[in-house]
């Protein structure tokens, strides 16, 4: 079109040619690695500079450097490897029991009527509950220590989970279902090859979730009565106005939940390559 | 195996979609069954293999199943229904699951159906690795694997573009060549049907019946040949004066229905 002939160019009645105006660009995010570090590294530079100059009073927000500080002293004295051990287990117990009942309820729940048709309003009816509303009860039940804790952790991932399990059953294409039953394979074989494989991509999704809550309910939990775990910490320095010391804990429990979630990349990772 | 559908009547609710149809396939027959969309025809294929219950009527099969068939009555789907977890030879080996085999003949029927269907060099891919085309491959190979009495295809190659729609279709024609199977093959595309079928059952708009059986009557190993075209584009024209008033009528009912 722009070079029909070569005689058309040479004639002078052509007027003068238009070159048409890149204009598609945009929308497009890119990518900085630099951008996040800066990012980073004015936040420190501002708190310090605040801290510095006293427009932040030491006793109510220190320094990042006394932060930093407090942190190396509790590792150093082996108080923050206890405190985090003793979390670690708290939210790894309290998850992994309320993850495995609700998975078990929400699966049951995708797959057959009468578990949906008793389970589901029940469900959504004790979903809204903020679960740490029931730790009071839980330690008239269980007593202070460790069981009360577990339960209030359970409890508070369990709803979500049965309700994210049963959604992801329900987004297996009945379509490989229909597949599965026109080759004869029996109904177990169905749900083992079919349908959990199919759901575990919104499993695994659930399970950030899941974490997050369990974290919340974690530090929360702890904050209300336990000696050990991070929450206990935060709330002790609190107490005696450590500032440093809290906020050495609120970075361990940032630090938490980074790691967590890693870990949660890395399943995905590695159970859904296929995708 | 031949196939003989008897007064099959069906209805979602309120809605009726099949009225009465009846027809037979012979045995290493290949019926093609077309119709304006929304007709009945997956509908028909869904009772044909038994995974839809007909509100009246019956499907029976008689005659021998071929030797070493695992799974008489075998579909291959539009949507191709793969499992993107599972690697090419992991989905054809789906088909093998529910049946005793001993691992050699387990091995040498996948090798044999990728081969088939020319896919060995992808036992291994996994289904977001593969084309459209290779996908619905795999999932031939897969309805093959079982050595199927009859294969049930709904619309195998309508969502695969222009270009590999015709390669599969002469696949489809080398593979029948060999195998023989006893096909019901529903299609909107008239070229495909006159190309691969040896009678083409016409269906009227719904409630869906049979409104006309049609034989083709060119040899199927003579359609790729220069000769035969002007047979076969007669009869594309013959069936699509069939179905163009059906085909406006049904459109015009569903705009009607989109309106209430
Ligand atoms: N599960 C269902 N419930 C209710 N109505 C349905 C259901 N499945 C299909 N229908 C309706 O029944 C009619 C026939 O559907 P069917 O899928 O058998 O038609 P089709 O001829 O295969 O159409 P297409 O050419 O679009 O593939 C359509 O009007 C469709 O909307
Ligand atoms: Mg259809």
């Amino acid at each position: 079109m722009l070079r029909m002939s070569d005689k058309s160019a040479a004639t002078p009645a052509v007027a003068a040619r238009t070159a048409i105006a890149f204009r598609g660009g945009g929308f497009v995010p890119g990518r900085s690695a630099w951008a996040a570090a800066a990012a980073f590294a004015a936040l420190l530079a501002a708190w310090h500079l605040a801290s510095a100059t006293g427009v932040l009073p030491a006793l109510f927000m220190p320094s990042p450097g006394a932060v930093g500080i407090a942190l190396w002293r509790l590792a150093e004295s082996g108080a923050l490897a206890q405190h985090v051990a003793v979390s670690l287990q708290r939210i790894a117990l309290g998850w992994s029991l309320g993850v495995g009942a609700g998975l078990a309820c929400g699966i049951a729940m995708g797959l057959f009527t009468l578990a949906r048709a008793a389970g589901l309003p029940v469900a959504m009816a004790l979903f809204p509950i903020p679960k740490i509303a029931l730790l009071p009860l839980f330690i008239l039940w269980l007593g202070i220590g460790e069981a009360s804790k577990l339960a209030t952790i359970g409890l508070g991932v369990f709803f979500p989970t049965v309700v994210g399990a049963m959604a992801a059953v329900d987004n297996v294409p009945r379509s490989l279902v229909r597949m599965g039953q026109s080759f004869g394979l029996p109904p177990w074989r169905i749900v083992f090859s079919i349908v959990l494989p199919g759901a575990l991509p919104g499993i695994l999704a659930g399970f950030r979730i899941s974490a997050a809550i369990a974290l919340i309910l974690l530090v929360s939990a702890e904050m209300i009565g336990a000696q050990f775990g991070i929450g206990a910490f935060i709330l002790a320095a609190g107490n005696l106005m450590q500032t440093d010391q809290l906020l050495a804990g609120v970075a361990l429990l940032s630090v938490l939940g980074l790691a967590i979630g890693a870990l949660l990349t890395a399943l995905e990772r590695t159970l859904l390559r296929w995708r | 195996m031949d196939l003989a559908v008897r007064g099959v009547r069906h209805r979602y609710g309120a809605l009726d979609v099949l009225d009465d149809v009846s027809f037979d396939v012979a045995s290493g027959e290949i019926l093609a069954v077309v119709g304006p969309s929304g007709c009945g025809k997956s509908t028909l294929l869904g009772i044909v293999g038994g995974l839809l219950e007909p509100s009246s009527g019956s499907v029976t099969t008689g005659g021998a199943a071929p030797q070493g068939c695992l799974n008489p009555v075998t579909y291959v789907f539009q949507d191709f229904a793969l499992l993107p977890w599972r690697s090419v030879a992991g989905n054809v080996a789906l088909a093998l699951e529910p049946h005793r085999l001993a691992p050699a003949e387990r091995a040498e029927r996948i090798a044999a159906v990728l081969a088939l269907t020319g896919l060995a060099a992808f036992a291994q891919a996994l289904p977001k690795q593969l084309s459209g085309g290779m996908r619905q491959r795999v999932g031939i190979a897969r309805a093959l694997v079982v050595r199927p009495a009859v294969l049930l295809l709904d619309e195998p190659l309508s969502s695969l573009d222009a270009q590999t729609r015709l390669l599969l279709t002469d696949e489809l024609l080398a593979i029948w060549a060999r195998e023989r199977t006893t096909s019901v093959y529903v299609t909107h595309n008239l070229g495909e049907a006159v190309a691969l079928a040896d009678r083409v059952a016409v269906l009227s708009r719904r409630p869906g019946r049979i409104k006309a059986l049609l034989d083709v009557t060119v040899p199927r190993e003579q359609r790729g040949k220069e000769a035969a075209r002007g047979a076969l584009a007669a009869l594309e024209a013959r069936l699509w004066d069939l179905i163009r008033d059906e085909a406006r009528l049904a459109d015009r009912e569903r705009a009607d229905a989109a309106d209430e």
